[in-house]
């Protein structure tokens, strides 16, 4: 076998075939969190050859992600490592071909108006519904798809949005869920990462090779613990007077108004904080300040600071991971106490 | 009487015969669920208006953030 070897099996699957995998050459995929979804979202698009991966996390790595978050090792959770930093470098080792970008980086509305740029399809892989609706709007005003997955202990599902077409998020929600509802309690295993990630990368290659007539068109759920599934066709939800994909679109979630400033992180007794102008960190300078206070460690990309029961971690881009509370008071009050 | 929910045959008891209160036992929230009757999607308005009746066909999809 040869390197030309590599995607035949691909090209042999009929509806693919030699143009379908240069079309997937010729594909740029934004993977937005580098979590379970995003490791193995990211894994699967590199094998299968996309042109190019930008895939964006504002997370580092931590022993309990490795039980399922499939592109990391025991020595990028001892060190830390920013995931997407990590994740680009099991990625290039997977693939060499592929043009992988990462970016660590918390997506609020100016970034993803500078990530979407060139892009084919979004793929969700966030933990959370302030993301996903910001997802929602951008693909609506930049006419670009997007694969909605999500999953909870043995429960996942799927929606693939088209603009112009499917019904998007905003139409079938009626309020915004919040992230960090079940996660705590009900964990997640492996397999329904896995299954969640099979149909949002089938949906993808079905879209990039040109093959609209074979999407799903369903909103799909299932939970593989009670051996339950469920399939709604939604096509009839798509709403005149939604304000994301109606007739008269305000894209409510790329309106500043909208943007959090802090969030609970989903499971993780985490709240994140974040400066609302840009600014950088000095963490050198940092570490000096608050060395007498707790113990510090720190490597090139962030700074981690214990102190009594809570552990504050510190990027480069200003942003603030409060671990040890879910109270975005306290972690505000922790977070100006350090940083002023 | 029972209904079928996502594939399965549960029995529904007197007096929460409706598609709120079947939402309700599966400790849902109905603003975060779609349902749907027989390949008819239910308006979120008419949950606890629609009485379900023997042998519907009920499909349950509900959102969570996870990932």
């Amino acid at each position: 076998m040869t390197v030309i070897d590599r995607y035949s099996r691909q090209e042999l699957f009929q509806p693919i075939g030699k143009l379908g995998q240069q079309n997937i050459r010729n594909s740029h995929a934004l993977v937005i969190g580098a979590g379970a979804l995003g490791t193995a979202i990211a894994e699967s698009l590199t094998r299968a050859g996309i042109g190019k991966l930008t895939i964006v996390d504002r997370d580092y790595v931590e022993w309990s992600n490795l039980q399922r978050q499939q592109l990391y090792s025991e020595a990028d959770a001892r060190d830390r490592i920013p995931k997407a930093v990590a994740a680009k470098k099991r990625l290039y080792d997977i693939n060499s071909d592929v043009e992988v970008v990462s970016q660590v980086m918390d997506v609020s509305i100016e970034e993803i108006e500078q990530l979407i740029i060139d892009v084919d399809i979004i793929l969700d892989a966030t933990d959370n519904f302030d993301t996903r609706l910001l997802i929602n709007d951008i693909s609506q005003k930049a006419n670009i798809p997007w694969i909605y997955g999500a999953c909870v202990g043995s429960y996942g599902l799927s929606l693939t949005i088209i603009p112009g077409e499917t019904p998007c998020l905003q139409c079938l929600l009626d309020t915004i869920p919040l992230g960090g509802m079940t996660c705590d309690t009900a964990g997640i295993i492996s397999p329904a990462v896995q299954i969640v990630v099979a149909h949002q990368v089938t949906e993808a290659i079905k879209l990039l090779t040109g093959n609209q007539s074979s999407l799903r068109g369903s909103l799909l759920s299932f939970d593989l613990w009670l051996n339950q599934s469920s399939s709604i066709a939604v096509d009839k939800m798509k709403k005149e007077d939604c304000p994301s994909c109606g007739n008269i679109p305000s894209y409510p979630f790329l309106d500043k108004a909208h943007s959090t400033k802090t969030a609970v992180l989903c499971g993780r007794n985490t709240v994140q904080i974040r400066p609302g102008k840009n600014t950088t960190l000095n963490l050198e300078k940092l570490a000096l300040g608050l060395k007498p206070l707790g113990q510090v460690s720190k490597n090139d990309y962030l700074l981690s600071l214990t102190t009594g029961e809570h552990r504050l971690v510190f990027f480069t881009d200003g942003r603030v991971l409060v671990h040890g509370t879910k109270d975005i008071t306290e972690a505000k009050k922790l977070y100006h106490q350090f940083v002023g | 009487m029972s209904v079928f929910v996502n594939g399965k045959e549960i029995v529904i008891s007197t007096g929460k015969n409706t598609i709120l209160s079947l939402i309700e036992s599966y400790e849902l929230n109905p603003k975060l669920v779609i349902v749907e009757r027989n390949k008819e999607i239910i308006e979120k308005d008419n949950y606890k208006s629609t009485i379900l009746k023997q042998g519907d066909h009920i499909e349950i999809v509900h959102f969570v953030g996870g990932g």
